[in-house]
């Protein structure tokens, strides 16, 4: 049971990218996509934060006073924060662009559901070809 | 130290600075901004590769001189310079091709932010091949996927936002799997340079370690990656938003986006996997049965479409199936059949995509094949342009298609087994296929146009009399197009060196 208990952040990281991934699939609604594919970006940034956490350290932010005798065992990794940033700005920048298609959609067929849209594309073809 | 080394930094960083700069740019200047910036990329990745023939050796760059683990790196080796040289030339030559088309597609206030698309979208390529950072490769393929539906819905009508929302959505999820496969691959090695997982990799696989977390990292980016590549049953949605794009952004997304996450795919195997672990595993039969399928499936879709813009982007999966039918034979000559194909299509597909726009222009702009009887014989440059791309995809000899065949024949029956059997057979039926459904579009577009009445056919001629004048540039892109297509079929041997040396030293 503790066994489970010290990888909780990651089980939770895949449970939760299964949840974002089937949303992003399966719903019809264009913002509900657009919410699934945030909840799976996040996901993945509680993968890689929980990597990045060592229990008993603190963040490796070292003043001048203590640079000559560091010991690296008492910091946690940089690297998988600064991961974690650049994949937050990535996903904002990907959201807010198909916010924006999602706007522009909505003026052309006035409706978010991407099975009418196309059910709508369609009938216009039918239209284009009589 | 010489300056060659400079080159792949120095190409990635002007395409950004020249997006950046397009952005308060008028349309005019933009337009200038981004041909001069391409065609800097192109003569500087050609002074690279040209270096790489010479003798330079194979160079790791580190960004800032920051060093690993905490730096960033970008590699380069004759394979490297080699696509980074086609990437660039056919941007450069499709957005010549299509010009005239943004005008009406795009309109003149919006043209700026295409161009700051396109300057991006080669960059996020560039990166790509460059690239030695698994977690920097992430980031571009974002870019690239923000990029190219850029360049889809920019042409603002229902069909292309339409198309642009699915491809995002499906892009998307590739991206999705392929960050988690790097977040996996980081917690098992904890490394991001490509070369040092390899490292670390290679010593788990040999203690038994974490077998099964390596298994499911390299099936995510299998997954991921083949869908953005448009591996078959991925693809449904290719030719919405192929077809629907303006020819320019059709023939960049068919020739060379598909391509950056196939050369990306074949890195991960082969650079961060390692060829020790990747030859033994069963994702490269999964790709090869999918790619044979794709070779089919594509055909046969392909034969029953009535509109030639949907007919090329169908063509485009068939096409792709060829590249993991070789990437999926595990041997060297398999990838370098695939890669040979990479080359090949990316100039044929793209041709083809600016000559389809020339058609369009001359049957009043629609791309249905009942109105475009005839004109190849009023658009004689996309006339022709059809006929070379022809004969290339069905494999004539001295053509590329041909050079892709038949090193794929040869790499397969070297393989031997169930697999050369089926790959054969396929690239059999597919051929008989494309040429089917290929040479009935040259049937279409060569017919005598005796059924239109004689007042609108004389009416469409002056039409396109009218535009020819303005548009020299596109006759010329057809032109360079025609003659890569033939430089390829005919200087094969050194493009095959290229790529055969490129791979030995891939490792």
């Amino acid at each position: 049971m503790s066994y489970f208990f010290a990888d909780l952040p990651e089980y939770t990281a895949m449970i939760l990218f299964g949840i974002g991934l089937s949303i992003l699939m399966l719903a019809k609604n264009l913002v509900k996509k657009i919410i699934g594919l945030n909840i799976m970006d996040t996901s993945v940034f509680l993968f890689l934060a929980a990597k990045g956490y060592v229990e008993n350290t603190v963040a490796p932010i070292v003043t001048p006073e203590e640079l000559g005798h560091i010991d690296s065992a008492l910091y946690s990794n940089p690297v998988p924060a600064g991961l974690v940033l650049t994949g937050i700005v990535v996903s904002v920048s990907v959201t807010a662009v198909l916010l924006s298609l999602v706007v522009r959609l909505n003026e052309e067929f006035h409706t978010l559901d991407i099975d009418e849209i196309i059910h709508i594309l369609r009938k216009r073809d039918r239209e284009d070809l009589k | 130290m010489n300056f060659a080394v400079n080159i792949p930094a120095l190409s990635i960083l002007l395409l950004m600075l020249s997006g950046i700069v397009c952005l308060v740019l008028p349309a005019r200047g933009a337009r200038h901004v981004a041909d001069c910036a391409i065609a800097l990329v192109c003569a500087m990745s050609a002074v690279l590769l040209f270096a790489f023939v010479r003798g330079q050796e194979v160079f790791t760059y580190s960004m800032g001189e920051i060093g690993a683990p905490f730096g960033n790196e970008l590699r380069a080796g004759p394979l490297e310079a080699a696509v980074a040289t086609l990437f660039s030339v056919v941007t450069l030559l499709s957005i010549l091709g299509g010009r005239a088309h943004l005008r009406t597609d795009i309109g003149k206030k919006k043209v700026n932010l295409y161009y700051i698309s396109v300057l991006f979208l080669l960059c996020s390529m560039l990166a790509l091949v460059y690239t030695n950072d698994l977690f920097t490769a992430y980031v571009f393929v974002e870019i690239n996927t923000i990029t190219a539906c850029g360049i889809v819905m920019s042409k603002e009508d229902g069909y292309t936002l339409a198309a642009s929302m699915r491809y995002f959505i499906m892009s998307l999820i590739g991206s999705g799997l392929f960050l988690i496969a790097v977040s996996i691959l980081y917690a098992l090695t904890g490394h991001l340079l490509m070369s040092d997982i390899q490292a670390e990799l290679a010593a788990l696989y040999a203690q038994g370690l974490y077998r099964a977390p390596l298994q499911v990292a390299i099936a995510l980016m299998g997954v991921g990656l083949s869908l953005k590549s448009a591996l078959w049953p991925f693809s449904s949605w290719l030719p919405d938003a192929h077809s629907s794009a303006s020819a320019s952004s059709s023939a960049m997304l068919s020739g060379l986006v598909l391509k950056s996450f196939i050369f990306l795919l074949v890195k991960v195997f082969y650079r961060v996997v390692g060829v020790g672990i990747i030859r033994t595993h069963a994702i490269l039969d999964l790709l090869l049965v999918f790619g044979i399928l794709g070779m089919i499936m594509g055909s046969v879709n392909a034969l029953f479409e009535r509109d030639i813009k949907r007919l090329l982007a169908y063509s485009s999966i068939g096409q792709i199936g060829y590249i993991f039918c070789g990437i999926g034979l595990g041997t060297v000559a398999g990838v370098a059949a695939g890669l040979v194909q990479v080359a090949v299509h990316a100039c044929t597909k793209a041709m083809l995509f600016c000559a389809a726009g020339g058609l369009m222009d001359a049957s009043g702009g629609s791309k249905k094949f009942k109105d475009l009887e005839g004109a190849g014989r009023r658009d004689t440059y996309a006339g022709v342009a059809f006929i070379v791309g022809t004969l290339s995809m069905i494999g004539i000899p001295f053509f590329g298609g041909f050079i892709t065949k038949l090193s794929l024949v040869t790499a397969s029956v070297e393989v031997g087994g169930w697999r050369s059997t089926l790959a054969i057979a396929a690239i059999i039926l597919s051929t008989i296929l494309t040429a089917i459904y290929y040479i009935n579009v040259l049937a279409i577009i060569f017919r005598a146009d005796e059924q239109t009445p004689t007042s609108a056919r004389e009416k469409l001629r002056e039409q396109w009399n009218k535009q020819m004048r303005l548009d020299t540039e596109y006759e010329f892109a057809i032109v360079l197009f025609i003659i890569l297509n033939l430089a390829i079929g005919l200087q094969s041997d050194r493009l095959m060196d290229v790529i055969r040396t490129g791979l030995s030293m891939f490792g």
